[in-house]
């Protein structure tokens, strides 16, 4: 059966060199990605269109936000369609696991990342919002504040955890954060522009329209932000119990 | 062999880069097709996407380019360039400008690296999606290698099929025995005998279990069993 | 010429830790050798001046995933026969 699986397998890896033949060397300036139109009117004027000094946040939140907000909307639905599958599954009694992990929280790990964690914090906070200056951005921050309150169940239990961010505020920050996505845009639809044109929000606030455009990233960014923290942290409760909520890893 | 413009030699030198991505994609795709257990097949559906993402990346790349944030001479708000010399033009002072073309060669390309982003965080929702699904199957059908699976999928069908075929037969024999209908076909008494001798093996000695289970077989009826083991044991009680 | 020599480094090690997260028997080794893979391919991407997908790929690959995938694992068999 594995020989049989190979075939295939080695025909569409012919099939791959022999269009790998006809690429450009690898790395050169001349090649049709690196030449483009479009890259080159990225890299020339974000500055002047947004002044903001990443590039990538910039074709991110700006340029190309319909594909972010989508994007958002996917984790999202993710999930939502792992909570759906896992409530109210499985077994009346607790699963025989194979390793019983009866052990009380561990004295020298709670006490570390009792000072770990708000550290963590700050630095998902700054991730998020120094995402214009330097690497980071809306997602970076996000899964770095979900994993935080990850670490949390990790160290103590689930419990420990549910009771800092229960399930029913994880569906609703989650929500929030798609609400002030799709907010920002309808709301510079409202002021005269098109769907996510965020220059139009310096009609309403006192600042240039690049400034406009700098300060809506930001709160895009916020909102994606918050609903990949609240997704990141209900696919782990959700997945180490079973849906069940009540004893985790 | 290794001459200029050789096909071996325009692959495997100059081009090495997308060789081995070739080979992580194939090996991704091995493992997608011919792995049984299902946890390794997501692992194989993982390197697949991470593989794809590293080729798109490395489109992106240009010799000699530094990383796509503005260095500070080119900075849109003017203001941190101005630790140089006084002999900087007022261009900069007056705020961004657009980037002239010569400098544009000297950042790397950041359209990739946008649209990677958003595929990494998707492959990442499809991966807890899928492990989700994973433990729904371990839970419906208690395991998560293929072929017991699909053995396992196919013994329900047939069971269920033969079900819808046995309903009036069992009607009939209900007339007979008096004995409410049972909701599993005919395997269900046999189980169910031996699950019951194996808790009463324990007390019970070896004769008196094989007694039972044949009385059970010949009879096939839930409350003869109970009756007949029930029985044996009170003698037992009785005797001891 | 030593960036491509490291770049060709990492790349072998990346095809021999994918062999390898395919081939052991037991889940959890396969779970902590794939985030080896993640952490190979955030290293690689950083080399190349994408430096946010490197960011986030040593988050969510080499993070959220593994931690995910080992939670699953845990509630799981273990032992896989191939």
């Amino acid at each position: 059966m594995k020989i049989f699986t190979l075939i295939p397998v080695l025909f569409v890896g012919a099939l791959l060199l022999y269009a790998a033949k006809d690429f450009p060397e690898w790395g050169s300036p001349s090649g049709p990605a690196s030449d483009s139109p479009v890259s080159s009117h990225f890299i020339a004027n974000t500055g002047v269109d947004t002044e903001v000094p990443n590039m990538v946040t910039a074709v991110l939140a700006d340029y190309r936000g319909f594909d972010t907000m989508f994007e958002t909307v996917v984790v999202f639905i993710a999930g939502m369609a792992v909570i759906a599958i896992l409530k109210n599954s499985g077994r009346k009694k607790p699963v025989r696991r194979e390793y019983e992990v009866d052990a009380e929280p561990d004295l020298i790990v709670t006490n570390t990342v009792r000072l770990l964690i708000p550290v963590i914090q700050i630095f998902a906070f700054y991730v998020l919002a120094h995402g214009h200056v330097s690497p980071g951005g809306g997602f970076q921050g996000g899964v770095l504040m979900g994993a935080s309150f990850i670490l949390v169940a990790l160290s103590w239990d689930l419990e420990t955890a549910l009771a800092r961010f229960p399930m029913q505020w994880t569906t609703i920050v989650a929500g929030l954060g798609i609400v002030l996505y799709a907010g920002i845009g309808i709301f510079s639809m409202f002021l005269g522009g098109e769907f996510l044109d965020y220059a139009e929000l310096a009609k309403v606030f006192p600042v240039s329209r690049e400034m406009a455009r700098y300060h809506a990233m930001l709160g895009v960014e916020i909102g994606v932000g918050l609903t990949v923290t609240a997704i990141m942290f209900s696919l782990y409760a959700n997945l180490s119990s079973e849906g069940r909520l009540q004893r985790g890893l | 062999m290794l001459e200029e413009g050789n096909i071996i030699n325009e692959l495997l030198i100059e081009r090495l880069n997308y060789f081995i991505y070739v080979v992580l994609l194939l090996i991704g795709l091995y493992g997608m097709i011919a792995k049984k257990n299902l946890i390794k097949k997501l692992i194989g559906m993982s390197i697949f996407q991470t593989a794809i993402i590293l080729f798109y990346v490395s489109v992106a790349v240009k010799e000699g380019s530094t990383i796509p944030i503005y260095l500070p001479e080119h900075d849109p708000h003017g203001h941190t360039g101005d630790i140089k010399e006084s002999n900087i033009t007022d261009a900069i002072h007056a705020g961004p400008s657009v980037l002239k073309s010569e400098l544009v060669k000297d950042y790397s390309n950041p359209l990739p690296h946008v649209l990677m982003l958003t595929a990494i965080v998707v492959g990442v929702g499809t991966l807890g999606l899928a492990l989700a699904l994973c433990l729904r199957i371990y839970q419906g059908y208690g395991t998560i290698e293929e072929d017991e699976l699909l053995a396992k999928m196919e013994s329900r069908e047939i069971r269920s099929k033969s079900l819808s075929v046995q309903i009036p037969k069992e009607k009939s024999e209900i007339s007979n025995r008096r004995k409410p209908p049972s909701k599993k076909g005919k395997p269900q008494p046999t189980s169910k005998s031996k699950s019951v001798s194996k808790k009463k093996s324990v007390s019970t000695s070896k004769s008196e279990n094989q007694v039972s289970v044949k009385s059970s077989r010949s009879q096939k009826n839930k409350k003869a069993v109970k009756k007949v083991v029930g029985s044996k044991v009170s003698n037992k009680g009785n005797k001891s | 010429m030593g960036l491509a020599l490291f770049n060709t480094f990492i790349l072998l090690l990346l095809v021999v830790a994918a062999i390898l997260a395919l081939r052991v028997k037991d889940l959890l080794t396969a779970a902590v050798v794939f985030a080896v893979y993640s952490f190979l391919m955030c290293l690689l991407w950083a080399e190349m001046g994408a430096v946010d997908v490197a960011f986030t790929e040593a988050t969510v690959g080499a993070g959220v995933s593994t931690v995910v995938m080992i939670a699953t694992i845990f509630n799981l068999k273990r032992k896989s026969s191939d």
